[in-house]
């Protein structure tokens, strides 16, 4: 399960939208164990493509670094799909960085931006409930 | 000259569980060439068949991506600090077409 503050939701959301016509991404700092997510970081998607992302490496050291000092962990990474359905593509399972991650959807396909969170592990792909947290 | 290394999680049980390891070179590519023959577990997850930096992970050089210096190539010394995050990339493959249901 992964537990979303609202903020972070919100900031996820809206960076994606700012991202268009191109994907966004960005990475989420919180708790390994219990997989709330209290920290959004926007990054740059230096593929700059409607198509792939790729997260900026210098921010992702940055956030790495943030999350590390505030006794947090990088837990996932978010981004959108400006055309197709919120679910991981052959290209994001295969290059999911990290088993333990949370693998987070934000599809702009539709007139309200739909977010889903997955787990990819050994290139299977379980989807699981996300839930707001208000803060 | 010994410098540390920050590895990211999903290395971490390659290497005794460590967060940080020491390893010795006077470049990027001797410590981590270093690092891997201390912890056999971390070959090819580092550095690719072809001696060059595999392509899913970063390496920074203190704040510096690597692939920005001279790579494997860049020359470290005692005081520096070395890290390595997973490469995150992605996308859609086709916009046009949803996945089937």
């Amino acid at each position: 399960m992964l537990t979303l503050a609202r903020l972070v939701h919100d900031q996820m959301v809206a960076h994606c939208l700012t991202g268009l016509p191109e994907e966004a991404c960005g990475l989420l700092g919180g708790d390994p164990v219990t997989g709330e997510a209290l920290t959004c970081y926007p990054t740059r998607n230096l593929a700059a493509s409607a198509k792939l992302y790729t997260v900026d490496p210098k921010e992702h050291l940055r956030a790495d670094r943030d999350a590390e000092a505030a006794g947090h962990a990088i837990i996932g990474v978010f981004h959108s799909h400006t055309h197709t359905e919120a679910y991981p593509s052959a290209t994001d399972v295969a290059q999911a960085p990290d088993p333990e991650w949370h693998y987070v959807l934000v599809s702009l396909r539709d007139i309200q931006p739909v977010v889903r969170s997955y787990r990819i592990r050994g290139g299977t792909v379980t989807e699981e409930p996300v839930v707001l947290q208000s803060r | 000259m010994p410098v540390l290394v920050n590895l990211p999680t999903v290395l971490r049980p390659h290497a005794g569980g460590a967060k940080t390891v020491s390893s010795a070179g006077s470049t990027v590519g001797e410590v981590l060439t270093g690092l891997v023959g201390e912890y056999p577990g971390l070959s090819g997850q580092i550095i690719d068949s072809s001696g060059a930096l595999h392509k899913f992970v970063n390496v920074y050089l203190n704040d510096d991506d690597v692939r920005y210096l001279s790579a494997l190539d860049t020359p470290v010394k005692d005081s520096d600090e070395i890290s390595i995050l997973p490469a995150v990339a992605g996308g859609a493959v086709d916009p046009r077409v949803p996945r089937p249901s």
